[in-house]
């Protein structure tokens, strides 16, 4: 029958995937800039980190490989977003291209590459030994799950209670008046798409070294880049949130998997076992749950008065008039 | 607004360079800077073919050659970029209203779905006239298209709901809809395929008529070019001149100035939303019916999503989508034996990577001053 543990553990695993991605895009759209490449970069990251393990051997060179290249991805949206002005929409779609077709074409060959040194797993002493917390969180869990774990405290503590993230916020939401302050809007917005890239390389070598590992063309990643910018809203740009949404969609792709294998579910044949093809139906939740959960974050965010940053997505130009 | 570089004070260049806001740019100007970005592209494009390990220029020659060195193949070209225009005009109806409708891809899927659904189900008796069979499989997929499109056009219009993320997550919520009829009630003996469609479902190919016409032997250009011929000439006269376009444009350009107007952006959100699911949607038809002539999973290399980049790169002009189409069409045709696979598709980032940061030259121009004028 379905084991909760389980499944809560590899969603933790799994999730990790899109609490990177998503702290990092959340970062970015913090300073005003959207980035809607990150299932390019998260790409272009799971097939550099992958290459990198399977030529070096070092998996660790991989994860600082990934990142990098990722990084380089964003700094070319932050040129032409910042700099240059360009519509924050398209160049995001830019870069999901040439993150795609180039991890594509870098990545030729890499799927039959066979076993290689992965990241390692282990289980923490003390504290897997917590009830019901410790066997799903410290269990047997890839270290960068428990880099996950450190990222979204810190990523709040930084956000709300230290003076850099005073200033992210107010660039943000209100550039100009930042400006006059003598806070560097450009460079605010440069380091957090930067910090957004090196992120969502981390979660691209996330899914290719520890959580699936393997290079599978663009469906290493299956549109999780996608799912981790509709958490970021999802969350109202919270790294607490973002994070529950984050193991709510990794454990959501471990049951999937899960209630295809047991003959009898809920005391009925299951009808994903006998007839294989109902599984499609299941593939479709977490794209469909994405969708649901917009919906529902869009009712609260009418209720509550919650927004987005409110300079997201507007360029900005020194001395024009504007936000 | 004027911004000055000046060189450093202990090293003073004769030159300066002064970079200013135009007030207006000429008309021209927007197809020079695109022909000059997208040539920039192709270098780039050739330095990381040389970097992954292959030749530029022997690349590039050859997707030339086999996208338009004969008329056998320049058919095969117009037959490429029969779903792309009419996939390019879907994203160009709704970016022209600043709604990014990224789904063109599952809207396509859901197109030739319903498409098939007229043939397999079967909703026309099998001996139907081939014109009644190819008007009902043409509304049918204009109609599953535009259906897939409502639920995002609605969730933006009411909820502010993002529409990328909406869309998107709808390609892949299709592809899994049709993988799951293809494996299903429609599959021909447990093969992942539908049955062929009769002959009744096929629209018309220039081959057919090789027997009046010897020339078109062996040309497979169907039917579907002249609806993507069409569907641009409607798409323009509804934009450009009809009231209804210029609502669209209006909220486009100044959603708060139309919604002062008067103009009701709710309702024409849903309905541009649904014309650009239509248009992809009756893509998706014209190949199930014009190319494939059966439903399967792989029915599209891409098409939606490079129906994005035909959109930008014809800077939202019906009549410049088919153009770039046709280029587009020859640059997958002529991609596809390229090694490493992933060339064509990186050659689209790219392509539009450029034309997008060329489009600042629109807005600023570049002046070399003589210092102390």
């Amino acid at each position: 029958m379905i084991d909760w543990i389980v499944i809560l553990n590899a969603g933790v695993a799994t999730g990790t995937v899109l609490l990177f991605a998503a702290i990092g895009e959340l970062l970015a759209e913090r300073s005003g800039v959207l980035n809607l490449g990150v299932e390019g970069m998260m790409l272009m990251g799971a097939m550099t980190a992958f290459k990198t393990a399977v030529t070096t051997g070092d998996p660790w060179l991989g994860v600082f490989y990934a990142m990098l290249a990722a990084g380089v991805l964003s700094l070319l949206h932050a040129v032409v977003t910042i700099n240059l002005q360009a519509d924050q929409v398209v160049s995001g779609l830019a870069i999901n291209f040439v993150g795609i077709g180039l991890s594509t074409v870098l990545g030729e060959g890499l799927s039959k590459a066979g076993a290689i040194s992965l990241l390692p797993s282990f289980t923490v002493p003390l504290l897997s030994s917590i009830p019901f917390l410790g066997p799903i969180m410290f269990r047997n869990q890839n270290v960068l799950v428990y880099v996950g774990y450190l990222v979204v405290p810190a990523a709040w503590f930084y956000i709300n209670r230290t003076r850099p993230g005073l200033h992210l916020r107010a660039v943000g939401e209100y550039p100009a008046a930042a400006d006059s302050l003598g806070i560097n809007v450009f460079r605010y917005r440069y380091a957090h798409v930067f910090i957004g890239g090196l992120m969502a390389g981390l979660a691209g070598a996330t899914v290719s070294l520890a959580v699936s590992p393997g290079w599978f063309s663009d469906l290493t990643t299956a549109g999780q880049g996608w799912i981790a910018i509709g958490l970021v809203i999802f969350a109202q740009w919270d790294p607490w949130r973002a994070a529950g949404g984050a193991l709510m969609f990794g454990a959501l792709r471990r049951l999937i998997l899960d209630l295809q294998a047991p003959k009898v579910l809920l005391g009925f044949p299951n009808p994903f076992f006998y007839t294989p093809r109902m599984g499609f139906f299941l593939q479709m939740l977490p794209y469909a749950l994405t969708i649901l959960i917009l919906f529902l974050g869009s009712r609260e965010a009418l209720k509550k008065r919650l927004g987005a940053p409110a300079a997201l997505g507007i360029p900005y130009v020194r001395g024009e008039r504007g936000l | 607004m004027a911004v000055t570089r000046p060189a450093p004070a202990s090293f003073r260049f004769p030159i300066s360079v002064r970079i200013e806001r135009r007030l207006d740019a000429p008309r021209w100007l927007p197809w020079v800077t695109t022909v000059v970005a997208v040539g920039v592209a192709l270098v780039i494009g050739g330095i990381l073919i040389k970097s992954a390990g292959g030749d530029p220029i022997l690349s590039y020659q050859h997707i030339a050659k086999a996208a338009f060195g004969n008329i056998g193949v320049l058919s095969d070209t117009l037959v490429k970029a029969t779903p792309l225009i009419l996939v390019g005009l879907a994203c160009t109806v709704a970016f022209r209203m600043r709604l990014w409708n990224i789904g063109a891809e599952g809207q396509f899927y859901l197109g030739a779905w319903g498409a098939s659904a007229v043939v397999l189900a079967p909703l026309l008796p099998a001996d139907a006239p081939r014109v009644l069979v190819l008007a009902v499989m043409a509304v049918a997929g204009f109609a599953c298209g535009a259906l897939w499109a409502f639920l995002p056009g609605y969730l933006k219009a009411k909820r502010n709901v993002n529409e990328v993320i909406t869309t998107l997550m709808m390609n892949y919520i299709a592809t899994s809809w049709v993988l799951f009829w293809v494996f299903g009630a429609w599959s021909e003996r447990g093969f992942q395929m539908s049955p062929m469609f009769p002959k009744s479902a096929w629209l018309p190919r220039l081959t057919d008529y090789a027997r009046q016409v010897r020339a078109f032997g062996g040309l497979t250009l169907h039917l579907g070019l002249l609806f993507g011929i069409l569907a641009a000439v409607v798409v323009w006269l509804l934009i450009e001149r009809s009231r209804w376009g210029y609502e669209i444009r209006l909220i486009g350009d100044n959603p708060r100035a139309a919604g002062y107007a008067g103009i009701n952006i709710v309702r024409n959100t849903v309905l541009v939303m649904m014309l650009s699911g239509g248009l992809a949607g009756l893509a998706g038809m014209s190949e199930i019916s014009g190319v494939v002539h059966r439903l399967q999973g792989a029915i599209s290399p891409g098409y939606g999503f490079t129906g994005i980049i035909i959109a930008w790169l014809a800077k939202l002009n019906p009549f410049a989508v088919i153009l770039v189409s046709i280029l587009f069409g020859g640059l997958i045709l002529g991609g596809r034996e390229i090694q490493p696979s992933g060339i064509p598709r990186m050659m689209q980032g790219i392509i539009l990577f450029c034309v997008i940061a060329s489009d600042a030259l629109l807005r600023y121009r570049v002046r070399i001053v003589r210092r102390g004028q």
